[in-house]
């Protein structure tokens, strides 16, 4: 337990694969991201550290309970209290902010009701923003709060996803006509046929994810700063797609793109929860508009409980029918989800459930496969996608039926993946969902796991421990991610939601690089790795790179941060100006030493002969003479020295990723108490550009797994509010109870793109949850009992043992 | 969020505390390391108009053994009364919770007495004081008083101070001949609160137990000694068929709540099981 | 009652990364809050403000506290000290840059915190291991990392310290800085 890593990380991948740059140096290649050590020093700049001229803070009164009518607001004695700006209620919020509805039109039939950004007359979940309060201090602000009268009349609360359809429950939105956000059925045929076979055995669970929220530990942020003089909005924000945001301020607001200005800079943490526009936001800029001065809304922890989106909630039917002999025929889910009252704008709060439809059994070759979904709005916080957006829920259930069958027909867990998972050599390939696969790499994967984790002395272990009566459990589970969307994800459903991204690569006239991209940092380090694909790319050395993102008004135009495609789409995008970029530098090396253009190459930061490598002009010297020393130039002939390059994944609907984890886990069968031993994830996101980054988001990836498995789940009373909107009772995972993750990498480069990289940020959340339960149930089967609720708490394994 | 608004005075005495909180009644709390309180203030959960700061009372701070009895200090950090050698050797049960109080973050600052008077019944040194049968040194304007643990715990937050009264000090009896003691808790993380903990000890010979005491936190209105077991355990040897009697006696005594995620029955069988463990422990622990 | 219009204030002199600080502050003022707020100093950050994520965890005489769970006018005649010193010890620039070449880090905004209970660890229990360094830290929330590549980095000065890198700059112990 807890071992230092055995296996140590492979600090340079970029060998195992062909390189994709004349003198690849950097990628592939473990680089501590030196662009951190601020960051270790205390100077950052997040956005609660900018203060500017005029500030103001603004505090939301939320509804405390779950669906009320406001009958009376009396804010005299707030706006009384000195240091308070002004009061400000939903509808002169609405007078300048148009609301909006989520849907997209290729989840057909999704409907949604106008959402505005505070309350009007009735508030739909607790937590949702009712009154601003501006003040010059957060503490006043918070002290005004107090001082409001607000009457209500509560109304009867829809919770339960289960009964939100009959109909004697009442509607949330009466003019939609039912609860009813969306719903989905997939049947290929063939479902019913697989489960009447001679030879089929069949088996059934119920699963239950509970919900979670993504608790990232800088709360959500913003300044907005409306300046009357020049009629520009400019807004400070922690988020994950700036250009998302500018574009939804101008059309909410009815402004120009030339009117704002999105910035991020550092952003402590997102997983999705920042790729969202929020009520309080949008309100956040009205009142900067309102009010012509810069407003602050940063998020107490315990209003993040109830205003972060929260994720998850599905109750699932399942089964799956396989061979005597292990031929996985079918699977069939029944997936009931609930969403809160208002689909989430602009990415819909459809999107997980239909991930679900679209990933159960995806690793598989069997051909039948029947889904049914139900998305249900309910009085409680809005749900949307975080993390791996429905990867946890599809590989979980697909998991556990594969370990479930596998037991009933007496097969080992990899023995029955490696017999059912769509052969290396079969791709491209269509999945029984529909998806379309270009390249995995099940079967590698599945190797490489055997091998790391050691599974027959695993196994051999177990055995021997049972006699102690100490019960262990070795869990895998096999995945699929998908990465690098297209358009196809939410541009075709009208969504202004950018699947490409863009890189200009500016060499300045010291010779050094300058980067910049529409993909921006939230921690995951695509600073880190652009750098290092424009280092190769050029021909410099990553000291003489920097990289700016975050900012609508210095960036091209892009998507920003979701869905796995930071590396794959904005990184094929520096690599492609970067390569271009060499060409130019190459072009003006050649109008100042007039030489053939053939013999001369770019070699680490300087113009070199190409065959003999005589360094012939610093990019420095070069640098000098483009841009100071035009009149030496020929006439005819103008340096581009600044490049821009856009990429689209256009080939497939999505590049999928794979990978295999496996867990180790002890169950204390007196008390339901799991000790987390070790995990290892063999992962595929093709070229691996930097494997230490790699390894440690995987980790991160799979300590929120784990989070959902065992340990995070947003508590609901009867009457519909949070019982555990806290840090101390929402338990997050912490380092003393997570595991050592050992990481290894097979590589099989997406052929979309020139780079070949995919995505790596979410497959670790995917696999996690799968894993650890299956692991749990490994360590119960002596004892007939299993678990499929989730998180797994003691007091559930105490219960599936019999012991109360 | 932030704290509403309250006025602070650091108290430079007992007298001075007294005269202090004789005059604001209600309106005033006591801070000492306020790593309960501040947390509540930054909630906004109450609205003290002002907080008298006894963290200076130099006297009340520090851990000395004194006419038999190992006396700490209400003012004492959490993490001076874990690397306590003094702690170690004479109430080695307090020495192995102390590392279960949150973390050392907060045991830095945490005090001692504070924890007591607060009498969370999730808070481990209520339980360790239980069972260890120690004295409460409570001062007040009037003078000293001492109150016997047992009697000192009176329900949820609830002990048997009055308005006006500070803790000053706790007074352990030093570990006996033949006596052993075992901490251990269930909780979900390291340094949550725990689902189930046990504070036990007895005097040991071979494999029978006297004089124990079983005191549990986290399941109930306040620290529970669970005296039914501990009658079912002494005397006579420990065998299998004995530990299910003490098992069935222990889970008719308990009547524990549930929490938010685990039920009255869940924490019966946890508590079942730290009872049976201290017991292996105990019996087996070298002396 | 103190009605909210009636917001007491003291005056505090705090040693902050060893320069003397004075300011007149609101009573109900934290100390991150008073960092941020009236010193200028942001590199201590929120994260619940309740005493439980441990962002902001700083060095008050020497041992590390909740700053959420301070008040300034407690820290008044005291000595704060954060990740933001201009003169880090040998032992915290050994762990910034093994945050660094350990990649233990993403977003950075619980680094600062994380340091500084790293920090205390390194000074105070230079025997650790690994199961003892994740039950130290465990007081620390990270969304980012696995807490995999944190414990790496600890580990490593762990190391290096056990390997005499630091001898020359001795640390109390933990009595003699709590004398």
């Amino acid at each position: 337990m807890n071992h230092p890593t055995e296996i140590p990380t492979r600090r340079d991948l970029g060998a195992d694969l062909p390189a994709v740059t004349e003198d690849q140096r950097h990628i592939g290649v473990a680089i501590p991201r030196e662009g951190v050590r601020r960051l270790t020093q205390g100077r950052g700049q997040f956005v609660d550290d900018i203060e500017l001229p005029r500030l103001a803070h603004v505090v939301f009164w939320r509804s405390p309970v779950a669906h009320m009518r406001i009958t009376r607001i009396e804010r005299s004695a707030a706006q009384a209290l000195p240091g308070v700006i002004a009061v400000v209620v939903g509808a002169e919020i609405a007078a300048i902010c148009k609301p909006w509805v989520a849907t997209l039109a290729h989840l057909a039939g999704i409907k949604s009701a106008p959402q505005y950004p505070m309350a009007l007359e009735r508030a739909t979940w607790q937590g949702e923003p009712v009154i601003a309060i501006v003040a010059e201090t957060r503490a006043v602000a918070e002290d005004a709060l107090g001082l409001l009268e607000v009457e209500w009349e509560s109304l009867p609360a829809v919770l339960d996803t289960e009964t939100a359809l009959d109909p004697a429950t009442p509607l949330i939105h009466p003019e939609l006509g039912d609860n009813l956000c969306f719903t989905r059925s997939l049947d290929t045929g063939g479902v019913d046929e697989a489960f009447a076979r001679p030879d089929a055995v069949a088996f059934e669970e119920t699963y239950v994810f509970g919900r979670h929220t993504g608790v990232t530990l800088e709360p959500r942020c913003q300044i907005a700063d409306w300046n009357p003089g020049d009629q520009k909005l400019t807004v400070y924000h922690s988020f994950q797609a700036p250009h998302m945001m500018q574009d939804l301020y101008c059309r909410q607001f009815e402004l120009q793109e030339s009117q704002v200005r999105v910035v991020c800079r550092d952003v402590g943490g997102s997983f999705g929860i920042k790729v969202h526009a929020y009520p309080d936001d949008f309100a956040t800029v009205a009142l900067a508009m309102l009010l012509q001065r810069p407003v602050k809304f940063v998020a107490d922890r315990l209003e993040s409980f109830v205003s972060d989106i929260h994720a998850r909630e599905h109750r699932i039917r399942a089964r799956i029918a396989a061979t005597k002999a292990g031929e996985i025929l079918a699977f069939e889910i029944d997936d009931l989800t609930g969403i809160g009252p208002f689909s989430m704008f602009p990415r819909t709060s459809g999107i997980e459930g239909n991930q679900v439809v679209n990933l159960t059994g995806g690793p598989y070759k069997h051909k039948a496969y029947r889904a049914k979904l139900k998305v249900v709005f309910q009085n409680k916080v809005p749900t949307c996608q975080y993390r791996g957006v429905g990867h946890p829920i599809a590989c979980a259930v697909t998991e556990a039926l594969v370990d479930g069958i596998a037991a009933k027909i007496g097969m080992d867990p990899i023995a029955i993946r490696e017999a059912n998972v769509i052969p290396d050599d079969a791709y491209p390939a269509t999945g029984a969902s529909g998806i379309k696969l270009e390249i995995l790499s099940h079967e590698a994967c599945l190797r490489e796991a055997k091998r790391v984790c050691d599974y027959d002395a695993l196994r051999a272990e177990q055995s021997q421990l049972r006699k102690q009566n100490v019960y262990r459990g070795i869990g895998v589970a096999t995945l699929i991610e998908l990465t690098n969307p297209s358009a196809a994800f939410y541009g075709v459903g009208g969504a202004r939601i950018a699947s490409q991204d863009g890189a200009t690569l500016r060499l300045e006239p010291t010779g050094v690089l300058t980067v910049m991209s529409s993909v921006g940092e939230q921690g995951q380090g695509a600073e880190a790795i652009f750098a290092q694909i424009a280092a190769d790319a050029v021909g410099v050395g990553i000291d003489r790179v920097r990289v700016v993102t975050g900012d609508t008004d210095a960036t091209p135009y892009g998507g920003g941060t979701w869905a796995s495609r930071g590396a794959g789409i904005g990184g094929e995008a520096v690599l492609q100006a970067g390569l271009v970029l060499r060409e130019n530098i190459l072009a003006t090396a050649e109008a100042i030493l007039q030489r053939e253009r053939s013999g001369l190459k770019l070699h680490r930061g300087a113009v070199v002969d190409a065959r003999t490598n005589e360094r012939l002009l610093d990019l420095a010297e070069l640098g000098r003479i483009a841009y100071f020393r035009s009149d030496t130039l020929p006439k005819t002939f103008t340096p581009e020295l600044m490049v821009t390059r856009h990429y689209a994944q256009r080939d497939y609907p999505f590049i999928f990723t794979n990978g295999v984890q496996v867990s180790h886990v002890e169950v204390d069968v007196d008390t339901g108490f799991v000790k987390l031993l070790k995990h290892w994830a063999v992962e595929d996101c093709g070229r691996v550009i930097n494997p230490m980054l790699v390894d440690e988001q995987m980790r991160g990836a799979i300590v929120q797994g784990i989070g959902g498995a065992l340990f995070e789940e947003c508590l609901y009373s009867e009457d519909g509010t949070l019982r555990n909107g806290n840090m101390a009772d929402y338990l997050v995972p912490m380092a003393g109870e997570m595991p050592d993750i050992v990481v290894s990498h097979v590589q099989s480069p997406t052929r979309s793109s020139q780079l070949g990289a995919k995505g790596a940020g979410e497959a670790g959340t995917a696999g996690a949850p799968g894993a650890v339960m299956n692991a749990i149930n490994d360590a119960l089967a002596p004892f007939g009992a299993r678990v499929s609720s989730q998180p797994i708490t003691p007091e559930k394994i105490l219960r599936a043992l019999g012991k109360i | 969020m932030k704290s509403p608004a309250f006025d602070y005075i650091r108290a430079d005495s007992p007298q001075h505390a007294f005269e202090l909180l004789a005059k604001h009644g209600d309106d005033a709390r006591v801070i000492a390391g306020g790593q309960t309180l501040l947390a509540t203030l930054n909630m906004r959960l109450s609205q003290p108009a002002l907080l008298v700061d006894i963290a200076g009372f130099d006297a009340w701070r520090g851990i000395a053994v004194q006419g038999g009895m190992l006396r700490v200090g209400a003012l004492t950090r959490h993490s001076e009364v874990e690397s306590s050698p003094l702690v170690a050797r004479h109430a080695p049960l307090l020495a192995q919770a102390a590392p279960h109080i949150a973390h050392r973050a907060i045991r830095n600052l945490g005090t001692f007495g504070g924890a007591l008077a607060y009498a969370d019944p999730a808070a481990e040194w209520p339980a360790c004081v239980l069972a260890l049968d120690a004295t409460l040194v409570i001062a007040s304007a009037k003078g000293e008083r001492r109150v016997a643990a047992a009697d000192f715990f009176q329900g949820l937050y609830t002990t048997a101070m009055h308005p006006g009264d500070l803790l000053m000090a706790c007074e352990v009896p030093l570990i006996g001949e033949g006596e052993r003691q075992a901490f251990s808790e269930l909780s979900r993380r390291q340094g949550d609160y725990a689902v189930a903990g046990l504070a036990a000890r007895a005097k040991v010979s071979g494999s029978t137990l006297r004089d124990v005491r079983l005191a549990f936190l986290s399941l109930g209105d306040r620290p529970i000694r669970a005296r039914s077991a501990e009658a079912a355990l002494q005397g006579g040897a420990i065998d299998d068929a004995r530990l299910a009697q003490v098992d069935a006696a222990l889970r008719a005594e308990l009547d524990p709540f549930d929490d938010l995620t685990h039920s009255a029955a869940a924490k019966k069988q946890l508590a079942a099981t730290l009872m049976r463990r201290a017991v292996a422990q105990l019996i087996k622990e070298k002396s | 009652m103190n009605t909210p219009t009636d917001s007491p204030k003291r005056r505090v002199r705090v040693e902050v990364n060893g320069t003397p600080i004075v300011r007149e502050v609101e009573c109900r003022k934290h100390l991150i809050d008073f960092l941020r707020e009236d010193c200028g100093m942001k590199g201590s950050h929120l994260g619940c403000e309740h005493g439980v994520c441990g962002a902001c965890t700083v060095r008050l005489d020497g041992q590390i506290v909740r700053g959420c769970l301070v008040l300034a006018a407690q820290a008044d005649g005291h000595r704060v000290d954060t990740v933001e010193t201009s003169t880090p010890s040998k032992r915290l620039k050994a762990l910034q840059d093994a945050f660094v070449e350990h990649n233990a880090l993403q977003c950075g905004y619980c680094t600062p915190g994380m340091l500084m209970a790293a920090l205390e660890l390194v000074e105070q229990k230079p025997d650790a291991d690994r199961t003892q360094v994740r039950e130290w830290m465990s007081g620390n929330y990270c969304r980012c990392t696995g807490y995999h590549a944190i414990v790496d980095a600890v580990c490593a000065v762990l190391e290096q310290q056990r390997a005499g890198r630091f001898a020359d700059e001795p640390v109390a112990s933990a009595d003699e800085v709590r004398a």
